[in-house]
């Protein structure tokens, strides 16, 4: 098991840094250029000041120098200076981190929260009601795009009914809490300002519902097939047979079965969660890791796109082995293999 | 796979048409909407009494009527004569970006599975690294790197989206090859290529057919999302994506968005619903997915 564990985080670390090599090439080998793009029109079209620029952000190396200088700073910890912020990286994302980190966590807490028990109940009761409510949510959660749905939540219970809070993540004239782990519902609970920390819950609801829409709609549908397949197994009508209650049979026999894929499935939900905000950040404003990248995108941001890369990278491909692992717990066949 | 059917409570008999209509009436559905897209986006000029880019001040941000029957936007463009022209693109875009980057990803697994050895490893290795990035991301920095521009998010999302085709024929065609009629083939004395293109590919298409068919409005969106964040059509293209970006600022005049974005849903439901059909009629068994 430990070798195991070993072996899988050595080749983690090493396509860790195959991304970071794909993506320096792309960024290198494709036309934009961040001199052009971080000077105004007036400096660009000054030759001196282009080669300063290039040679102050070490744009003027070969290219397999520039990525070097990027492995031998990694290695100590420093994720360069963003070009456009001129801070450093580091110091960007621990900024707009937690507020991506608060919103995943809770879309994804309540994708599992509705998908989970949705699923069950429609695979045990198929083709009743809540089947049909199951498959809707489903279909309606995989098909709908965020950017949309975001965009009419708002206009519906802020604009029209202002039952929800508009954009950001507190009301401008609310005092943001002490900075503590940047989470505000944590820290305006360790501050005691119950007043700010509903006013951060409020300002959380139609965000997290709306990200947690296409999340939720692939968990209903997955535990929904699983629990279908297990249900439809030898031990379950044994089970049955044996004059079980049917909830037993349900949640003792089917559900465990059947989490296999919907862990699976989780874990590359919830890094999908953390990465794939951007249209739920545009649409309510949301100061987030999200809106970062892209905006490190469009201005061809490379210390901060080489950055957001190995913290992508590195998140997925440590999602997927802990999606392994726990299969060897949800399974004892798997470990023994 | 439960092996033995064990005999249950017999259904109800239902009516020959009420059972087909239960079994295949979503899929039928799905079709007349992709038909009805299809349909309108083609004939688009003779139907629309507006063009697309069509501006009158004068009647900016009017609620919808019998004159402009979803509204008209911040310029007073007909936000029904954009929504038509925007399923020209989203549908050539999308058919563009499946086909294409299925048709390659399909090949290279193919080929990777019937190969074997080193080609194998190294081309699933590659697919495992493009795995590793969020498409939205990969596609995000290309296609701001490449500059804005229909053709060139086209290209970033072909980056990124030809390998779960590779996965996918890979395998389907491991499976296969293990079969008893490829060692016929082999035997009768056909090529490599041959068994691979005329006996093995046409074996494993279905499930093949189902990915294209379901990728269609999975593309589709991908394509509105990034033209929503500005990285897809240059303005003034009507575009979905784009179109809800214009409009999104707009909470009271709600038909500016809102149109557009019922557009996406409904031809992604479409495919969603075909695609789900094509893979009862190929395997009742998938039934329970």
């Amino acid at each position: 098991m430990i070798r195991y564990v070993i072996s899988r985080l050595a080749t983690a670390v090493v396509m860790v840094l195959l991304a970071t090599l794909v993506i320096f090439l792309i960024a290198n080998t494709v036309p934009g250029d961040p001199a052009m793009a971080a000077l105004g029109d007036m400096q660009a079209s000054d030759p001196v000041q282009v080669r300063e620029f290039r040679a102050r952000w070490g744009l003027d190396l070969p290219l397999w120098e520039q990525y070097w200088l990027f492995l031998k700073r990694l290695a100590q910890g420093d994720l360069g200076i963003s070009i456009s912020s001129r801070r450093p990286v580091l110091a960007d994302i621990i900024d707009y981190a937690p507020a991506t980190l608060e919103l995943a966590t809770i879309a994804f807490l309540l994708s599992l929260a509705v998908g989970l028990p949705l699923g069950v109940v429609a695979a045990v009761k198929r083709d009743s009601w809540v089947d049909h409510l199951a498959r809707f949510v489903a279909l309606i959660g995989v098909s709908a795009p965020t950017f949309w749905l975001a965009f009419i939540m708002l206009a519906i219970f802020y604009g029209q009914l202002d039952w929800a809070p508009g954009p950001g993540r507190l009301d401008p004239i609310a005092f943001p809490p002490d900075r503590i782990t940047g989470l505000l519902l944590i820290d305006t609970a360790l501050a005691g300002d119950w007043e700010t920390f509903r006013d951060a819950a409020a300002h959380l609801v139609l965000p997290s519902i709306v990200l947690a829409a296409s999340t939720l709609g692939l968990i209903t549908r997955t535990t929904r097939a699983a629990m279908l397949e297990a249900l439809n197994q030898d031990y379950v009508r044994v089970a049955r047979a044996k004059g079980l209650l049917a909830r037993v049979v349900v949640t003792g026999h089917a559900v465990p079965n059947a989490m296999l894929p919907v862990v699976t499935l989780g874990g590359l939900a919830y890094a999908n969660l953390l990465t794939g905000a951007v249209m739920t950040e545009t649409v309510f404003g949301w100061p987030g890791l999200g809106r970062y990248t892209f905006r490190s995108a469009v201005t061809v941001d490379f210390p901060a796109i080489m950055a957001i890369t190995a913290i992508v990278a590195a998140i997925f491909v440590l999602v997927n082995l802990l999606v392994d692992l726990s299969y060897a717990l949800l399974d004892p066949r798997v470990a023994r293999a | 796979m439960s092996g033995v059917a064990v005999p249950v409570a017999v259904p109800h008999p239902r009516p020959a048409a009420l059972r087909w209509l239960r079994r295949y009436g979503l899929a039928a559905l799905g079709g007349a909407i992709i038909l009805a897209w299809v349909l309108a986006a083609a004939l688009a000029p003779w139907i629309l009494s507006y063009g697309p880019n069509t501006v009158d001040v004068a009647n900016r941000l009017k609620p919808p009527s019998a004159m402009h029957w979803l509204g008209t936007d911040a310029l007073g463009r007909d936000v029904l004569a954009r929504v038509v022209y925007g399923a020209r693109i989203s549908l050539a875009v999308g058919m563009a970006v499946v086909l294409v980057g299925g048709l390659f990803g399909t090949l290279l697994g193919a080929v990777a599975a019937y190969a074997r050895g080193w080609a194998e490893e190294a081309l699933m290795r590659v697919t495992d690294l493009v795995f590793c990035f969020p498409p939205i991301i990969l596609a995000m920095a290309i296609a701001a790197a490449l500059g804005i521009g229909t053709v060139n998010t086209v290209i970033a999302m072909l980056v990124v989206w030809w390998p779960k085709f590779a996965r996918l024929a890979r395998s389907l065609v491991l499976t296969q090859r293990s079969l008893e009629y490829v060692e016929a083939a082999q035997s009768v004395g056909f090529g490599p290529a041959h068994i691979l293109v005329r006996q093995i590919i046409p074996n494993a298409v279905g499930p093949l057919i189902v990915l294209v068919t379901l990728d269609l409005g999975q593309a589709i969106l991908v394509f509105a999302g990034l033209s929503f964040l500005g990285l897809g059509v240059v303005p003034p293209t009507a575009e979905w994506g784009a179109m809800v970006a214009e409009g999104r600022e707009l909470v009271q005049q709600w038909w500016v968005a809102t149109f557009p974005g019922l557009a996406i849903l409904s031809v992604v439901m479409g495919f969603n619903f075909v695609g789900d059909g094509i893979r009862d009629w190929l395997d009742p068994h998938a039934r329970t997915r």
